[in-house]
């Protein structure tokens, strides 16, 4: 057995049970930093492997292909860095009297256990399994978003719950369809949901059905990607909840479930031809890009901008899968991992603001980078990632998507995004801009930094500027990915 | 047992269910809702035992067994708790829609899972796949009260008849998703539940009552 699969689910959940063992201490919280650490590094060596074609273990319940190990990268990056700033982020929040001693115990429990089901999400083999996974991040993160556990944060929890659930809960009915359509298709009860079955018997699989469980399952997973018409829960939920979960949420979560609906499409396409969830992916991303740039404008807190900003960025990856090329899906994966990273970096940055002026509207931050020199340049790096400007490596996925959009013949498309995106890149810069720059206010408070907290500020800002200036390794890996998901040339 | 017991019995389950399913639109009382559900829980787990007896499935009959427990009886038990003690809280509040309204919305939403899954029946056409409107019409009523209801409760009871309609569509398409899969399925449902539950206590705590009107604060 390949015992390498199982350490990115088995770390986070051992780190867990200590966390539930000891409760909130610097021991168990540093476990849960390991554990992410653990997901990235075993990602990374699965990637030296996966090259020779994917890797399975526990009989072949748990796969890894190029798209599992771009997406443990993901998960690990962005973990490292949002448990790493936790321990500073948690400590604050109880000195303030923010929380108690029992929602910080929850909170190190429920992280690790949220890292977990997401890199089960990635590696399971059985797509039901995947969405149980799926499905489990929403359960697990739940408390998390109504950490502080004021009125609004319970607005946000249940809407939260309620949207996800039930949005999920459809593409469990597309899952069920497409099951029935692989029995028909010549699979045995007992493998058909598999990723691998499903790819050699898509040929076979019924039209009529396979496409209804199609509808269901961009629909479903969309709702978890932040993607219209299930988008309402997620500036809620973002905003409400703490900094560092809000990291994962936006820079992991929302790639997680997209990746599902990439390995769906890849099923989907052989069965029906590229055609149909091309038309479904074009009209869901750019309605979600629309929603969000128009959102994006008219914003005056800064938690809900840094959601809207996912959000057009999530419309932009369903645009960009839309196109389905190799040049395409590589570009999106690399521009998962870039705005993972970015996201992180804002939403730590802003978790310390937040902490600061015990308030999100724009208003009332101003002069950040005059105020503290780490908080203001993370902040600052961030949003210039965000932004898509050279060197950060969303510059060149932006660039490569446009020119996959160009080549897939849908020049319309790549207008309405790239009209989207100016207005996205105006309100974010303009917004960033007003609280970053300005003479410093005497009356305002010192921002202070938890030293873990710009331990992970200080790293984000490096990776970010290393994936800029080489992609490097990532090149294969996105190449491989996009092969094995049928991507055309 | 021979065909038509068995097409008859699974007819008699699959309408059982529907009809639970339009009582719950029609009454507004939270117990008597709860109330439903479980007898619609009991309707969803006839499904899988009636098929496991059929085919002499163990394994099915197990599945129906553990579908009985949760959907009968767990989950009606935690939510009847979370109904409050208050006279009015036990009512849904004025809804948005009226019975009489919904009651045709509810017809209208059935004619319609008719025509979707024609292409499931088309697949397939055995005594089975053809109740499978009924767990269709339950999964659109289901979304349905979930937006027409304004009490926390409800739109829980409307989430669980949603997974319900889901489950039995599994049962009645394919006898049942794997093992692991169902398993797992169950136990996100249970949990979805108790996060509902807990939530639904914190509100009342917060804002003195259950009503989802509070939840405005929120917007752009």
């Amino acid at each position: 057995m390949n015992i390498l699969l199982l350490v990115p689910i088995l770390a986070p959940l051992a780190a867990a049970v200590l966390a539930a063992l000891l409760g909130w201490r610097r021991l168990s919280a540093s476990m849960t930093v390991l554990a992410a650490l653990a997901v990235l590094i075993s990602g990374a060596v699965i990637g030296l492997r996966v090259g020779d074609g994917p890797q399975y273990s526990v009989g072949r319940l748990l796969r890894a292909d190029a798209l599992s190990v771009t997406m443990l990268i993901v998960i690990g990056t962005v973990g490292t860095l949002a448990t790493w700033a936790s321990v500073g982020y948690i400590n604050a929040e109880l000195a303030h009297g923010h929380t108690d001693r029992k929602g910080a115990n929850l909170y190190g429990v429920l992280v690790p256990i949220f890292l977990a089901a997401m890199a089960l999400a990635v590696l399971a083999n059985n797509i039901g399994v995947m969405w149980v996974a799926i499905e489990a991040t929403t359960v697990a993160t739940a408390f998390l978003v109504g950490h502080r556990r004021t009125r609004a944060s319970l607005e946000a929890t249940w809407k939260y719950v309620v949207i996800c659930s039930v949005g999920i809960a459809l593409a469990f009915l597309g899952t069920v369809l497409l099951y029935s359509a692989s029995l028909h298709a010549g699979a045995s009860s007992s493998n058909a949901l598999d990723f691998d079955v499903l790819l050699t018997h898509a040929a076979q699989l019924d039209p009529a059905v396979t496409r209804l469980a199609a509808g269901l399952l961009l629909l479903g997973y969309g709702a978890k990607a932040g993607l219209v018409p299930f988008h309402t829960w997620l500036a809620d939920a973002h905003s409400q909840s703490p900094a560092p979960v809000s990291a994962l949420m936006s820079g992991v979560l929302l790639s997680v479930a997209f990746s599902a609906l990439l390995r769906v499409k890849s099923v989907v396409d052989l069965a029906l031809g590229t055609g149909f969830l091309r038309i479904g992916l074009l009209i869901v991303g750019l309605l979600t890009m629309l929603v969000a740039a128009s959102l994006l404008v008219v914003q005056t807190d800064f938690k809900r901008m840094l959601a809207y900003s996912s959000m057009e960025n999530m419309g932009l990856v369903a645009v960009a899968a839309a196109a389905g090329t190799k040049l395409a899906i590589a570009a999106l994966l690399l521009h998962v991992l870039a705005h993972g990273i970015g996201k992180a970096l804002v939403f730590l940055a802003a978790g310390q603001l937040q902490a600061t002026h015990d308030s999100t509207a724009i208003d009332d931050v101003t002069a950040v980078l005059a105020r503290s020199r780490l908080v203001g340049t993370a902040f600052a790096v961030g949003l210039v990632v965000l932004l898509g400007l050279p060197p950060f490596a969303m510059f060149a996925s932006e660039l490569s998507i446009s020119r996959a959009l160009a080549g897939a013949h849908l020049e319309w498309a790549l207008g309405v995004a790239l009209l989207l995106m100016v207005i996205a890149f105006a309100a974010l810069a303009l917004n960033g801009a007003r609280m970053l720059l300005g003479p410093p206010d005497a009356s305002s408070p010192p921002i202070a930094v938890p030293r873990s907290v710009a331990g992970a500020l200080i790293t984000g800002v490096i990776l970010s500027v290393a994936l800029g200036l080489t992609a490097g390794p990532f090149t294969q890996l996105f190449h491989t990915a996009a092969t094995l998901l049928g991507a055309s040339e | 047992m021979t065909q038509t017991t068995y097409t008859g019995a699974l007819d008699l389950a699959a309408g059982a269910f529907l009809l639970a399913a339009v009582l719950i639109v029609w009454r507004r009382e939270l117990r008597a809702i709860v109330r439903l559900l479980a007898w619609q829980g009991v309707a969803l787990a006839a499904i899988p035992l009636i098929e496991g007896m059929q085919q002499r499935d163990g394994a099915l009959i197990t599945v129906g067994v553990i579908v009985l427990l949760l959907k009968a009886l767990a989950i009606p038990v935690l939510l009847g708790r979370a109904v409050g003690t208050e006279v009015e809280e036990r009512r849904e509040s004025t809804p948005l829609v009226n019975t009489t309204a919904s009651l045709l919305i509810t017809a209208g939403l059935t004619v319609l899972a008719y025509a979707v899954t024609r292409p499931i029946i088309a697949l397939d056409p055995t005594a089975a796949t053809r109740a499978v409107p009924a767990s269709f019409a339950v999964i659109l009523i289901a979304v349905f009260v979930m937006v027409s209801r304004r009490r926390a409760l409800s739109q829980a009871v409307g989430f669980l008849m949603l997974d319900n309609g889901i489950a039995a569509t599994a049962f009645l398409i394919t006898a049942g998703v794997p093992l692991i899969v169902e398993l797992g399925a169950s136990l996100d449902a249970l949990f979805a539940v108790l996060v509902l539950g807990v939530l639904t206590g914190r509100m009342r705590r917060a804002f003195g009552d259950t009503d989802l009107d509070q939840l405005r604060e929120l917007r752009d």
